[in-house]
């Protein structure tokens, strides 16, 4: 059966948000495998690991695979540390976002984030045979090459998961962009990014919503939406769906996943609901169709 | 002391002996598709133009160097391949890659060429370049753009490769191989396509009071005042709006490049093996210039008398230079 | 080099008038002469132009009386020299200073150098700019020097005084 993941948290939201979070998604979420950790941005860890234990103990509690994801950019001695420690650990499972973690884990077995390009048959193949059990695959992947990966994926034993809601992360930086609208750099940031739980909008000049930024992260202004598209992922071998947690109700957002995939719920019903729980944030699936990332393709579904 | 190769941009057969007469150590170049990160209309090398251009430049002592360093979708790895045996055949000295797949398909095909990381596998720390030196045999690495000096030195200590940097040129924002921002506007990837703000979505509009405005796929990327410098129209180069910025700011960067010719000292000291240059979609009069100036300034540097660095600001977007990341870590 | 209100700055005889036409019907020979000449010389320039061998250019340089009209399809070679008031509706436009425009042309000054600093303005078709571009920075030689060439000592004469002339502005 398909699986729904709730991927690591990308914000700087607080210790106090993060647990009320999990204790609904333990208690109420559809979601069958939760990914904790800090993977944008070494300087927020120390907010929130000392919470993780309990955490993590709460959603096994509440029958949710735990999964630990390791940091996207790994530069500092202490992104560097932090790394080598999640790849020492024999459980939960790993998320490993950066080769660097790929080198401390060996070929123990660990999971292959969507940071890590695994574009292709030829890497997914050469990372199986390095250990890998289970690959998520780039954002901008097309429909086409994901269902090439996915078949092959399969082939080799791996869990294939591909995101379907949320902001989709477009670039990386070793600079800090929310301390830099603020006038500060990395060092000093004084932590301003928490006051943008769903990222700090940017617009053209000429007022067009366009960017999310997120400290070093870069995201796009729209959610990537594949509920219709979530029929044909599953057919195409894909065996896990991720959802990217946004400011939003993820509760309900999980539930009309969870919905359209045990067909409980209707397409049409499903798309209203969930543009209830967004509001006014625009979705976007032109990355799944090979187009312009923002685009929103109507009625390309095939189910 | 390493020998601080000097390793050059070429997009055309004319570029490449451009940079080869004006003392380039190697040349980089790329065949015409998506195998390269500079898949630009006009650009680039037919299978046929690289041969002949292997030959001019093996026979003036200069090295070539073949970037494969984009991502193949799934299904599309065989035009890769196809590239890579079509340069081992050629004699290519090197293949700069960043995809593994890629890369093992290199290892365990061409064994004989040397393997050089390129900066789009984005590989920034010790334990990262290790991955791929133990796997695949990688020989280099072309670092970040994000490492200061001091920790560039650390590095070097710690890997069994050489190390390239980047001396001038474009000075990307984001980090290499990571970054969707074109696809996000254009539906052509950076990655998978090798392109970055495509010419064929990019528009520039000239209004009346002699102002330019740039536009990506339709949406405005920056406008410059009568006398203002452009930039590139690159969505990290842009100029947005913020909740508490109202007026249009650089939120990534200012239109600027890179050009550390006061650090060559320091970086040969760090342990830097080759220095190279940015610029495979510039013309000829820019390889000419930036080329023989630092040739001249690294020859200077060996023989131990003060550099000569000629004056590259007109060649710089924005007519604006930056040491950004390797002078300070406040950059960051 | 010149600066970029040098750009904006027209002569009042730029849009048309008898003067453009007459220069016009003067240049419009030497013109058909280089440009056959060129295309039979430097025959792998319309490969790297690709799909834009048929895009109309519109080559302006601000300080001459016309503009200059570009169709690179080598079966039919169009390069003409047209008032500003008649000029076809381009897929690219390619604005400068006459001496700027040649070096560019010759490689002798980057293309997008001259971009940043303003002194070159492109609108229209970017990607056919960028071919065109591409195409010409892979010739060897100089067009400038070859055209002159095929008008002897007096074609010398006269691009040394060009040149001269804006060396010294």
């Amino acid at each position: 059966m398909t699986k729904l993941t709730l991927g690591p948290i990308a914000y700087h939201w607080s210790a106090e948000k993060r647990r009320d979070f999990f204790a609904r998604i333990a208690d109420e979420a559809a979601v069958d495998e939760v990914y904790l950790g800090e993977v944008i941005c070494s300087k927020r860890a120390p907010f929130h690991e000392a919470d993780l234990p309990v955490t993590i103990e709460r959603l096994e509690r509440a029958g949710k695979t735990v999964i630990l994801s390791t940091l996207a950019e790994v530069m500092l001695k202490r992104e560097r540390k932090a790394t080598e420690d999640l790849a020492a650990m024999h459980a939960p499972e790993i998320e490993i976002n950066n080769a660097a973690g790929l080198y401390a884990r060996g070929r123990r077995a660990h999971r292959i984030g969507p940071f890590m390009n695994a574009y292709n048959e030829a890497t997914i193949d050469w990372m199986a045979r390095q250990g890998a059990t289970h690959v998520c695959l780039p954002t901008e992947l097309p429909g086409e090459a994901i269902a090439t990966a996915a078949r092959n994926a399969r082939q080799l034993g791996l869990g294939v998961e591909v995101q379907v809601f949320g902001r989709a992360s477009l670039a990386v930086s070793a600079r800090c962009y929310h301390a830099r609208a603020h006038g500060r750099t990395k060092d000093n940031c004084q932590f301003v990014c928490e006051g943008d739980p769903d990222g700090m909008p940017l617009r053209t000049t000429d007022d067009n919503p366009i960017l999310r930024v997120n400290g070093i992260q870069t995201q796009s202004e729209s959610y990537v939406d594949l509920l219709p598209e979530t029929g044909r992922l599953v057919a195409d071998g894909v065996t896990h769906l991720r959802l990217q947690p946004q400011a939003v109700d993820m509760v309900g957002v999980a539930a009309v996943f969870r919905g359209v995939l045990d067909r409980a719920l209707g397409m049409e019903e499903a798309e209203a609901r969930l543009r209830e729980i967004c509001a006014d944030t625009p979705f976007s699936n032109g990355f799944y169709y090979g187009q312009a990332g923002y685009r929103r393709i109507a009625n390309a579904a095939s189910h | 002391m390493s020998l601080a190769e000097l390793i050059c941009p070429a997009g055309t057969p004319a570029a490449l002996r451009t940079a080869v007469d004006a003392g380039a150590d190697a040349v980089y170049c790329g065949f015409q598709d998506a195998t390269n990160a500079r898949n630009f209309p006009g650009l680039n090398f037919t299978p046929e133009e690289l041969a002949e251009a292997v030959v001019y430049a093996h026979a003036k002592g200069t090295k070539v160097l073949l970037a494969l360093n984009t991502y193949p979708p799934a299904g599309k790895v065989d035009l890769w391949r196809q590239a890579a045996d079509t340069g081992a055949r050629i004699g290519v000295d090197a293949f700069i890659v960043a995809d593994m797949g890629v890369a093992e398909y290199i290892a365990r095909t061409h064994p004989g060429v040397r393997l050089h990381l390129s900066v789009q596998a984005a590989a920034s720390s010790p334990e990262a370049i290790r991955y791929y030196c133990e796997h695949f045999g990688v020989k280099r690495i072309v670092l970040p753009r994000i490492l200061t000096i001091p920790e560039i030195r650390a590095i070097r200590k710690e890997i069994p490769c050489e190390i390239e940097t980047f001396i001038f040129g474009n000075h990307g924002l984001m980090v290499e191989g990571r970054c969707s921002l074109t696809n996000y506007l254009t539906g052509q990837s950076t990655n998978m396509d090798g392109v970055c703000s495509p010419a064929s979505d990019v528009e520039y509009t000239r209004h009346a009071d002699g102002s330019m405005s740039s536009q990506l796929a339709g949406f405005t990327i920056d406008c410059f005042g009568p006398e203002e410098k452009a930039g590139y129209p690159t969505i990290c180069k842009g100029r947005y709006t913020a909740p508490h910025r109202s007026e249009g700011y650089y939120a990534f960067e200012e239109p600027v490049s890179l050009n550390l010719s006061r650090l060559l000292p320091e970086l040969i000291d760090a342990g830097v093996h080759a220095f190279k240059i940015e610029g495979r979609q510039r013309s000829k009069s820019y390889v000419r210039g930036v080329v023989s100036a630092f040739r001249r300034a690294v020859d200077d540097i060996r023989e131990g008398r003060p550099a000569d660095i000629a004056d590259l600001i007109a060649l710089t977007e924005g007519q604006k230079q930056t040491q950004g990341a390797f002078e300070t870590k406040k950059w960051r | 080099m010149a600066t970029s209100s040098d750009i904006s700055h027209r002569p009042s005889w730029r849009n048309g008038g008898v003067v453009s036409r007459l220069a016009c019907a003067t240049v419009q020979p030497l013109l058909s002469r280089v440009v056959r000449r060129i295309a039979a010389r430097h025959t792998s320039l319309f490969a790297r132009l690709g799909p834009h061998q048929g895009t109309d250019y519109l080559i302006d340089p601000v300080e001459l009386p016309f503009a200059l009209h570009l169709r690179p399809d080598p079966k039919n070679l169009l390069f003409r020299a047209v008032p500003r008031d008649a000029m076809p509706r381009g897929g690219a436009v390619i604005r400068g200073r006459f001496l700027l425009l040649l070096e560019l042309i010759d490689s002798e000054e980057d293309g997008d150098a001259a971009f940043f600093s303003r002194d070159l303005e492109v609108t229209g078709d970017t990607e056919a700019v960028v071919r065109l571009r591409n195409a010409l920075d892979d010739m060897d030689g100089s067009i400038a020097d070859e055209t002159a060439e095929m008008f002897g000592p007096p074609g010398r004469a006269v691009l040394a005084r060009l040149r001269r002339s804006y060396g010294n502005s």
